[in-house]
């Protein structure tokens, strides 16, 4: 492929790839993103070669393996094009069905089909089913359609105009103003205006200026990032050159974690790429403008993804913050002016070039415009990613989208924001989801993870156990943070044992005053939130532990207790059987009885228990009934048909 | 350098750009305490109990005074009940690791401080880093550093290079705000197997 030395020629060659592509053309994507890879999308798409081959076909239909588009619920997913026929949890012995069937003669494999549970009617279409039918997929939309190694598929699409539109239309004046209008804020965490950002480091004085993009993604639970590296680079990538042209960057970097390779990888691919079609390095498409990116790993410290220890870490030293209290756009990697963003900010950059900042101001709330993507997971119907406009509410994602809570339990919380955010009782479930909107509730959007908690969590537990991930995760360079989380955690843990003292939350809360007001960088500063939120939404679950030794979750092991009610015992042996700390003692016909001393409260007796006997019981903050007299736990049986 | 002029507790005090609210302060014999400052080091910012009050455009935060780079007009505040209750709360954090220290112990009188608030934790160390930062920018010998992070972090010689250099220096020794006596038990685990002098 030759260079594109002008917007003419990219526009040519654009019309050429749809000539070679029309809209009615048949094509195969199988999602080979890292979720549908770990489900087995892997063998999918060797089954799907080996059987196009032999079948002739795949000379006629081109199959690709794409990027996530989102319901990783369900993976591997398969999607049929044009008709846009979506199979779901694919497995290898089902290609040959569908090769045969839907790519030879068009016919649809119903029982591959999504199934509506509330209709019970099957689902043909990727669109129509309800999981993506309530989201706007403006960035995560094209992964199902794109091959994330070849740079065609996203030029196909329109891929690298903005970047066109931005070198030969705009001035960098005039690209700013059109980011600041779009009024975007940074999808990270901490939501700073991106053209504010934008504009400290264009006006900062100084020749040598980055651009970075941030994908040091690490909230438990969290994968949007790595969705739109892996699914989509070249939409990260052409946004992060219209920010160096914005600025007058010659150098940008993307910060990845080295736990992503397939992420690496694919963003490797795509600079490569992009350098050969000359959209990338010296005089991108011959507008004389020159950019170059590097790759950096990150070396798996979640600390790293705070702006100023990840451009410690690209300088090569350990990846510490430092202060900042002269912005990093102005003085950032080798204290030159350095704009990072997150992935996904960098993503919408083409967007809002391409269809304008009223486009883009048309989603969303007043202070949070746009769309943006969640990583739905915990105890949740539909996990998977969800992109929907800033504002919809919590209720909308979780029940209409996430398909509600799995095997008819209760709603209890849902985390947002990480391990800096906080947890959201049911009361709030119809907050906007928005910058401030989250911020005001106690918890915070932080870069899209969503945890959804059912009944059987406890709020205690939880809090302990972000902090428990925050003491690993903190640099520890300083006090408020390194100290005051180990004071926390050791606290939360006590209470969680049934072993809190009198003033032991007074003592949380001064420590939580101190981590928030004094740490050196926003980790320590929020790192209470898992607490403080809990604290307030869920306190009756504090006192319960701290008062009662009980954990109204029945969640925490110290504080429950097993036993077997002897009216509904059938002994049937099975949780006998099963306990794996030789705790219960009995025999046929002879009720069972657990040994308390013995137990190790690991649950499994409760689980083997048939349900329609339901005589295992789990208790806490009560005392267990004593067992029977060993006389009274024969069981004397009326034999049916005597 | 460009002068500045600000205000400390109520003083106006003419500084330089570039200096810190901490170096201001101190040019007028106003005290902050510091645990992790050095004068010959580079501001480091981990130990926050030089934590004070800034008001700049009517906005006030609380900032770390060794860090903060002076700003013309803005008020500063060394001392408030809000100060007073973080750097109380710093040092008994503090005192869990190194009840004995000194330097921690006249601090805990003036704050308040109680060191029994925290169970007591095995080391010594309250990781001010001056041991690690003075090997690194004065001696430039990068005998001592950090390892780990979060709360497993702690301070710990590098054998191969302690081996041949910390014999003669030791000049980190008596900077240890907790006695010298972390930085010598980390040097002696450090030759074990080795000894002084023996290469």
């Amino acid at each position: 492929m030759a260079r594109l030395n002008s917007p003419q020629e990219l526009h040519r060659f654009q019309e050429e790839l749809l000539s070679r592509r029309p809209s009615t053309a048949s094509f195969v994507s199988i999602c080979a993103g890292t979720g549908c890879l770990a489900a087995g999308a892997k063998e999918v798409i060797a089954a799907f070669k080996e059987e196009m081959e032999k079948s002739g076909i795949a000379a006629k239909i081109q199959s690709k393996e794409t990027g996530c588009p989102g319901f990783c619920e369900r993976g591997p997913v398969v999607v049929i094009y044009p008709e846009e026929i979506c199979y779901l949890q694919v497995a290898p012995q089902d290609v040959p069905e569908i090769v045969a069937e839907t790519l030879m003669n068009r016919k649809v494999v119903d029982r591959l089909l999504y199934v509506d549970p509330a209709t019970k009617k099957r689902v043909q279409r990727e669109s129509e089913i309800p999981f993506y039918k309530k989201q706007v997929r403006n960035l995560i939309g094209n992964n199902i359609r794109i091959d994330p190694r070849n740079i065609e598929d996203y030029i196909a699409l329109g891929g690298y105009t903005a970047l066109a539109k931005a070198l030969f239309q705009m001035t960098p004046e005039e690209v700013l103003q059109e980011v600041k209008r779009s009024q975007l804020r940074g999808r990270g965490g901490g939501g700073f205006p991106t053209g504010r950002k934008w504009e400290e480091s264009r006006n900062a004085p100084g020749d040598v200026k980055y651009v970075i993009v941030n994908a040091d993604e690490g909230d438990p639970g969290a994968f949007m990032d790595r969705a739109l590296l892996e699914g989509n680079p070249h939409s990260v990538l052409e946004g992060l050159i219209i920010g160096a042209y914005v600025v007058g960057a010659h150098q940008g970097f993307v910060y990845v974690r080295q736990e992503y390779p397939l992420a690496v990888e694919n963003i490797t691919i795509a600079i490569r790429q992009a350098e050969e079609y000359g959209l990338l390095g010296e005089n991108i498409l011959g507008s004389g403008f020159h950019f170059r990116v590097k790759v950096h790993q990150g070396a798996g410290a979640f600390v790293s993804g705070e702006s100023s220890a990840l451009m410690t870490a690209i300088e090569g030293k350990v990846g510490e913050p430092r202060p900042k209290y002269i912005h990093t756009a102005i003085k950032g990697v080798w204290d030159r002016p350095s704009v990072l963003n997150n992935v996904e900010t960098w993503a919408n950059i083409p967007l809002i070039i391409n269809k304008g900042a009223s486009w883009f101001t048309q989603f969303g709330t007043d202070g949070s415009k746009g769309t943006k993507i969640f990583s739905l997971v915990g105890k949740i119907n539909n996990t998977g990613l969800v992109e929907v406009p800033m504002g919809v509410t919590l209720r909308e994602i979780i029940y209409e989208i996430g398909g509600g809570i799995p095997r008819g339990k209760e709603f209890k919380a849902v985390q947002t924001g990480g391990p800096s955010g906080g947890c959201l009782p049911a009361e709030l479930l119809d907050l906007k989801v928005g910058f401030d909107e989250l911020t005001q509730a106690g918890s915070m959007m932080g870069s899209g993870g969503m945890i959804v908690m059912d009944e059987d969590t406890c709020m205690v537990d939880v809090a302990r156990y972000f902090l428990d991930f925050l003491s690993e995760e903190s640099c520890g360079k300083c006090v408020p943070c390194r100290e005051g989380i180990r004071q926390m955690l050791k606290l939360l843990t006590a209470i969680t044992e049934g072993k809190a003292k009198e003033g032991d939350l007074q003592l949380l809360v001064d420590l939580a005053e101190v981590a928030c007001d004094a740490s050196l960088c926003a980790l320590g500063r929020t790192a209470p939130n898992p607490f403080l939120s809990t604290l307030k939404y869920f306190a009756s679950e504090y006192e319960a532990h701290i008062k009662e030794r009980r954990c109204p979750a029945l969640s925490c092991k110290a504080l429950v207790s097993y036993y077997i009610d002897p009216e509904r015992c059938q002994a049937c042996l099975r949780c006998l059987r099963s306990c794996p700390a030789q705790a219960i003692s009995g025999a046929k016909d002879t009720i069972h009885v657990i040994d308390q001393d013995k137990c190790t409260r690991c649950g499994t007796c409760l689980e083997v228990c048939p349900p329609r006997f339901a005589a295992v019981r789990k208790v806490s903050g009560e005392p267990v009934p004593p067992p029977l007299p060993e006389e009274k736990r024969i069981i004397v049986r009326e034999r049916e048909g005597k | 350098m460009r002068s500045v002029v600000l205000e400390i507790d109520g003083r106006e005090v003419g500084a330089k750009e570039g200096m810190t609210i901490l170096d201001a302060a101190r040019s007028v014999g106003i005290q902050i305490p510091t645990l992790c400052h050095h004068e010959k080091l580079e501001p480091y910012g981990a130990c926050r109990i030089c934590t004070v009050e800034v008001e700049s455009r009517g906005r006030s935060r609380l900032v770390a005074s060794c860090v903060y780079p002076v700003e013309e007009g803005i008020s500063v505040r060394t001392r408030s009940e809000k100060i007073d209750r973080l750097r109380k709360m710093i040092l008994q954090l503090l005192l869990a690791h190194a009840p004995d220290s000194p330097v921690l112990k006249e601090l805990a009188q003036e704050y308040g401080a109680k060191e029994d608030i925290f169970d007591k934790e095995p080391s010594f160390c309250i990781h001010c880093g001056l041991c690690v930062r003075y090997c690194a920018e004065v001696k430039k010998l990068n005998a001592v550093g950090f390892v780990g992070r979060g709360t497993k972090r702690e301070i710990a010689f590098v054998p191969e290079v302690a081996s041949k250099v910390c014999w003669d220096c030791k000049e980190c020794f008596p900077l240890c705000p907790t006695s010298a006596l972390q930085a010598a038990y980390m040097l002696v685990e450090a030759f074990a197997g080795s000894g002084p002098g023996v290469d």
